[in-house]
């Protein structure tokens, strides 16, 4: 029992009416690599605000116990007092400042309010040589790479003396070698006594380096395995469930020609030109087909559909996209738009809608030129436009001027769906239309897709929910490190084989 | 459900009207206003508003409320133009330069002054939007480049006398063609003036009117008849009160004639043309007007184009007023301009705000001006009164953005 460093019992974290984390158990014992996995959205992360007082003690229920005493961390200060260090998956350091002011931010060696520089460069380069970056402590954050930067945050774990360490996603932007020796460092922080939590999706690095699995569904802890001898199989299993419930309107599905083909697609990040994103990817949609496109966080699903969308995302884009047989301009949005493209973003309040404007001027933004003439807007025709979606789609406002900010997360949905629908497009790309709404609204969201593939459009899905995929899709491609790996048709699929074709060519 | 059907005549009483109920936050500003102006009438013995005051507060902001209209689009833009008093000086000393030294039409010289002034704004119109350098920065060294550029142009001394037209524009009056017509106790009054007051509120009523039966025939709510014939006799009451004891003075200003057109097309064209439209979707949410495939650099360089020119045209009522253009003509009034747009309720972040608001807004800050100078208040003490209208403009705005 002394042997658990860390136990968590009963966590259940609610957000505005959305239960994230249900009555979560976690124990971690001292000195092992503990891994944790789960499809996106299963909790993991939420999981580990709560550990490290990003959630403060109160905003959720249960108990959490570290080296046997309960815990009440009210910020991530607490948390580290105790030894318990996260690291994010987009690394929290300063650019601009050097390793070693990064290393020892907010907790610089100083005498008398004076930074002692000598000392900071001098257990810098220290906590370097442990971490197995041979870099000088003066070098610019920024002048190092993601793998680099990755350590630099492993050094400042060490500098606070850290019991506990959580990395989240740690290999997720890092190339093999680089995976490679962060794995090793943590192989050697365990024989060090470091106790260590990492979320991953890469389930061949779990199974290697990891003690013990736990396995998160749906913001319920499903299973703690030993990691000795389990198969990567047997945590897809535990990670997708089995239960798929009739959560997905009928439909009789009336497939036509092929409306769009994108070929030998290839993007690169903007950040890291000479990384590639979006690797060689060739897809092809059908008049009234809805077509999935399943991956894992950063495998490049969004980084695809948005640089097909006027070039949103990426920089090195190359490959054709063909249209009813022609190829097509793309490069800017408006052309994409003309040439009958829609792209509904993931995250509708920062790409989707002008949150301070009313449902119908978010409505009409894309197509405003078909209700104006001569550069003016006829506003009593966008009304009634606008009072049209409202009654199509069941857009609960209380009138069509209401600002949209102040909508649920569903009728958001609506209306940005409503705004692409008033673009009359051919093909319409919805990256995770259901994302952080309720049962209810999903079921409506669905309709409107069933909706929208009837009317002869076709429509592909990015999502991360594997059932929704399966309940909606005719077709699902799946994507890994940018190639995609897999296209299975709605017979054959099953969230097993999606999430082998997921996880190919990761980590083993 | 709440669905209701088209044809309801009238607004309904069960539907929750957003434009039959007061929307504090947007017009507190005019009740603000008001309030102010009572305040000052009863603190100056009624020596605000008597017709040669009236006339001198309009003639007086011209230049500014002209800045404003431009700055509440650079503003919504989620923008900022801190070069635009510079401007004012340098278009002032182009003009100068073109009718006093060459001689040019005064027309031609006053074209040519526009132009120049949205020239000025799109240079700067460049490298903010195709560029990307902020707004602040690029603006702040246009205000020191056009101030040098003022200096170069004039020689470091003042250029006049002006043309007679472009005096007469900043400083004259409608001329009485159709002679006086007496008003009983309030005596004579300008015939001509009368009639346009008249004009503005006859169209001013037409026009709502219509606006109302096309909303009505498409079905959509609107105002109860008692308070639309309401709001038609306040704004009638309010604009004739004004044209009355300005046609007992001097007749009309043309500058306020100049106002009056430009925050009429301006406040046509941000609400109802698809440019002002785009102007309003880039400073609410610049990703999503970008996904929505809005020319966000285009747009963003126009804008600027357009403060320029509105610049120039300040440059030349202001100097035209002085009848010289000097070195320090327009100094701090660019913040003049962004007090007035902020006070008139736009937002820090972009993508709120009105054109009416910010004439509104210049004229709180006219009238406190002009207020407690009659009462013979020392200017630092109206700087201080104007400095905290200003904070808490903004802090009620983002109170009730809060509560909201």
């Amino acid at each position: 029992m002394s042997d658990d460093v860390l136990v968590m019992r009963g966590i259940t974290k609610r957000f505005a009416g959305v239960t994230a984390l249900h009555e979560v158990s976690l124990t971690v014992r001292r000195g092992e690599i503990h891994a944790i996995c789960g499809e996106n959205g299963a909790g993991k992360s939420t999981l580990m605000k709560v550990l490290s007082g990003v959630h403060p003690h109160g905003t959720y229920e249960g108990e959490i116990l570290f080296e046997g005493e309960p815990c009440a961390f009210q910020s991530v200060r607490d948390s580290e007092r105790r030894g318990i260090v996260i690291i994010h998956q987009e690394l929290a350091l300063c650019g601009q400042l050097s390793v070693a002011e990064n290393i020892f931010l907010g907790n610089e060696r100083s005498r008398r309010g004076f930074v002692d520089w000598n000392r900071t460069n001098h257990e810098a380069q220290a906590l370097l040589d442990r971490v197995g970056l041979r870099e000088s402590p003066t070098t610019r954050v920024d002048d190092l790479g993601v793998g680099k930067q990755q350590l630099v945050e492993i050094a400042k774990a060490l500098s606070k003396e850290v019991k506990l360490l959580i990395l989240d996603e740690p290999t997720a932007a890092l190339n093999d070698d680089d995976s490679q020796h962060l794995l090793d460092l943590l192989d050697g922080l365990r024989s060090e006594g470091v106790t260590s939590v990492i979320i991953s999706h890469k389930l061949g690095e779990v199974t290697r380096i990891s003690d013990t699995v736990t396995v998160l569904r749906d913001g319920k802890t499903i299973e703690t395995l030993p990691a000795q001898g389990l198969s990567e199989d047997r945590i897809i299993a535990g990670m997708v469930g089995r239960d798929l419930e009739h959560r997905f309107p009928p439909r009789t599905p009336d497939i036509g020609e092929e409306v769009l083909r994108i070929e030998d697609w290839t993007v690169h990040s903007p950040a890291q030109p000479d990384r590639v994103v979006v690797d060689r990817a060739t897809l092809s949609l059908r008049r009234g087909e809805i077509v999935g496109l399943a991956g894992l966080m950063g495998a490049g699903r969004t980084e695809l559909a948005m640089s097909v969308f006027g070039r949103s995302y990426g920089v090195g884009v190359s490959g054709r996209v063909v249209k009813d047989g022609r190829e097509i301009d793309t490069r800017t949005v408006r052309s994409a738009i003309r040439h009958g493209i829609a792209y509904v973003s993931e995250d509708r309040k920062r790409y989707g809608l002008n949150l301070i404007e009313g449902v119908q001027r978010n409505v009409s933004a894309a197509a405003l030129d078909k209700l104006s003439s001569r550069g003016w807007v006829n506003e009593n025709e966008e009304n009634s436009v606008a009072e049209r979606y409202r009654r199509s789609m069941g857009i609960r406002t209380s009138s069509v001027s209401t600002p949209t900010g102040t909508l649920s997360g569903g009728n958001q949905q609506k209306v940005v769906l409503a705004k692409w629908m008033f673009t009359d497009p051919d093909v319409l790309i919805l990256d995770e239309p259901t994302r952080g709404i309720d049962v209810g609204a999903k079921y409506e969201i669905y309709s409107i897709i069933n909706d929208l593939a009837a009317q002869g459009r076709a429509v592909l899905v990015i999502s991360s929910e594997l059932p929704e995929l399966l309940g909606l899709c005719d077709r699902v491609y799946a994507l890994s490190e940018g190639r995609i790996t897999g296209e299975v048709s709605r017979e054959e699929a099953t969230q097993e084989r999606l999430m082998q074709y997921m996880t190919r060519g990761q980590g083993s | 459900m709440t669905t209701k059907t088209a044809a309801a005549p009238a607004a309904a009483p069960s539907e929750p009207s957003s434009r039959f109920s007061i929307n504090m936050r947007q017009s507190g500003i005019y009740v603000a206003f008001a309030l102010i102006v009572v305040l000052f009438a009863v603190l100056t013995d009624g020596a605000l508003l008597q017709p040669q005051n009236i006339s001198n507060i309009i003639v007086q902001n011209s230049y500014v409320l002209i800045l404003a209209i431009g700055m509440i689009l650079v503003i919504i833009g989620g923008h900022i133009d801190l070069s635009v008093g510079s401007t004012v000086a340098l278009t002032g000393a182009v003009c100068a330069v073109l009718t006093v030294q060459w001689g040019l039409p005064w027309p031609l010289a006053v074209l040519l002054t526009l132009l120049s002034g949205a020239l000025i704004g799109a240079a700067q119109g460049y490298w903010i939007a195709y560029f990307g350098i902020p707004a602040f920065i690029v603006t702040l060294a246009g205000m020191l480049v056009f101030r040098a550029l003022t200096m170069t142009t004039l020689g470091n001394q003042g250029i006049g006398p002006f043309p007679d037209e472009i005096r007469s524009l900043s400083n004259g009056f409608t001329s009485g063609y159709l002679g006086n017509i007496g008003l009983g106790p309030l005596g004579g009054a300008d015939l001509v003036s009368l009639l346009a007051g008249l004009a503005c509120v006859a169209g001013f009523a037409l026009s709502q009117w219509r606006k109302r039966s096309a909303r009505l025939g498409y079905g959509q709510s609107v105002d109860p008849m008692p308070v639309f014939v309401l709001k038609i006799a306040g704004v009638a009451l309010v604009v004739m009160a004004v044209v009355v004891q300005l046609a007992r003075f001097r007749n009309l200003p043309w500058v306020l004639v100049l106002l009056a057109a430009l925050a009429l097309g301006y406040s046509l064209m941000a609400n109802n043309s698809v440019f002002g439209r785009h102007i309003y979707s880039i400073g609410g949410n610049l990703q999503a007007a970008t996904l929505s495939g809005v020319k966000v650099k285009a747009v963003t360089f126009w804008v600027f184009v357009n403060m320029g020119a509105l610049a120039g045209l300040a440059g030349v009522i202001f100097a035209g007023r002085l009848n010289q253009a000097g070195p320090t003509a327009g100094m701090s009034f660019e913040l003049d301009a962004i007090a007035a747009a902020f006070i008139g309720g736009a937002a820090v972040q972009g993508g709120v705000g009105k054109v009416v608001g910010a004439i509104t807004g210049g004229l709180i800050m006219g009238v406190i001006n002009n207020g407690m100078s009659l009462i013979g208040s020392p200017s630092e003490r109206v700087m201080l009164v104007k400095g905290l209208v200003l904070l808490v403009a903004v802090a009620y705005d983002v109170w009730t953005k809060r509560r909201g």
